[in-house]
């Protein structure tokens, strides 16, 4: 009996729902984040700058960006801007969110608003149903613990990690994305046409060098965003016009 | 701790949540028009086209690695809706093949 209701309830409730769903992002950030803790390590910072770093500001790229300008002994306010260059997309995420999320009140949107990263985003976004506020805190809970943990273990542990072990982990975060689309794909061509042209897009702009990693992906999520709806409109006029 | 390097956190912190914060707090009570709600529900599966290429090439030396590793997970992904088989599975894989290569 405890058993039965103890299940029925793990599915009901959406911070439970959230957890689960937050566990491919833990998995996914467990080998990032040993990598931050290390190269951290190497560039002199103390174990607390480094988990305080994961903890405060909770930003892979930026992260490893503002590492290398440490070593580079490039000022502090270069730092600082280029990471809101680097992350102003979340702008674009949380927009995109917020046509998803249950309303609820300002201040507990502002606090799971920290959590939303690209990977959670991924996943809450391609959620059916529209999404509860506690589901948002058990995603962004369980994905936060990770990356800070994990920032910890890797200055700790340092390069013992087995190497071969390292090297197959660096698939989690695109395997998971992989995970996330192609179910999405199966059957919507306008999912295929959306992350195709996109991840066309972004491999034009970031192997030619023409844009950095982080504005080459918003300018690509949002030329393909846009021009599929351009599109939808230009066949609906055509449609109308051969039936009149 | 240095304290440079503690300013620098918070003013990185600072600078990163704002964007995270700033939508889902203001737009609560603005209605965006439809054509612009429209684009904002395709960027899930535009970002994450963007976000698997080109990185997933980068991953190792070699590209051939990140793409067979791609391979795989989409393999995986077609079959099963599970991510975490799809994130084991490709981690498995890959590293089996690493072995061989």
């Amino acid at each position: 009996m405890e058993i039965q209701s103890g299940f029925a309830e793990k599915i009901a409730d959406p911070f439970k729902q959230g957890l689960q769903g937050g566990i491919s992002i833990a998995i996914g950030y467990m080998p990032v984040a040993l990598t931050y803790g290390f190269i951290a390590k190497t560039t002199g910072l103390s174990l607390l700058e480094t988990v305080l770093m994961s903890m405060i500001v909770y930003a892979g790229a930026s992260q490893y960006m503002a590492l290398d300008m440490i070593s580079k002994q490039i000022g502090m306010f270069e730092i600082i801007f280029t990471t809101f260059i680097v992350n102003i997309r979340h702008l674009l995420l949380t927009a995109s969110l917020n046509e998803k999320v249950e309303q609820d009140k300002p201040w507990k949107k502002a606090i799971y608003a920290f959590g939303v990263t690209d990977e959670t985003f991924s996943v809450a976004a391609v959620q059916k149903e529209k999404l509860k506020t506690g589901y948002m805190f058990g995603l962004t809970i369980i994905a936060y613990s990770s990356w800070v943990l994990f920032s910890g273990i890797g200055y700790l542990a340092g390069s013992s990690l087995p190497g071969l072990f390292q090297e197959g982990m660096s698939i989690a975060l695109y395997a998971m994305f992989i995970g996330l689309l192609v179910p999405s794909m199966k059957g919507n061509k306008k999912v295929i046409f959306l992350a195709v042209l996109a991840a066309l897009f972004n491999s034009l702009f970031v192997i030619s060098g023409a844009l950095s990693a982080g504005w080459s992906i918003v300018l690509s999520t949002l030329i393909s965003a846009t021009l599929i709806e351009v599109i939808v409109f230009l066949r609906k006029r055509k449609g109308d016009c051969a039936g009149e | 701790m240095n304290s440079a390097i503690f300013w620098m956190i918070v003013g990185m912190g600072a600078v990163t949540y704002i964007p995270r914060m700033l939508p889902l707090v203001v737009l609560e009570k603005i209605r965006l028009p439809g054509l612009l709600q429209n684009i904002l529900q395709n960027v899930p599966f535009a970002i994450l086209g963007a976000l698997i290429f080109p990185g997933v090439l980068f991953i190792h030396d070699e590209a051939w690695y990140g793409l067979a590793g791609a391979f795989i997970a989409f393999l995986l992904a077609y079959f099963s809706s599970n991510v975490i088989v799809v994130v084991i599975g490709s981690i498995v894989a890959l590293s089996a093949l690493s072995l061989f290569m």
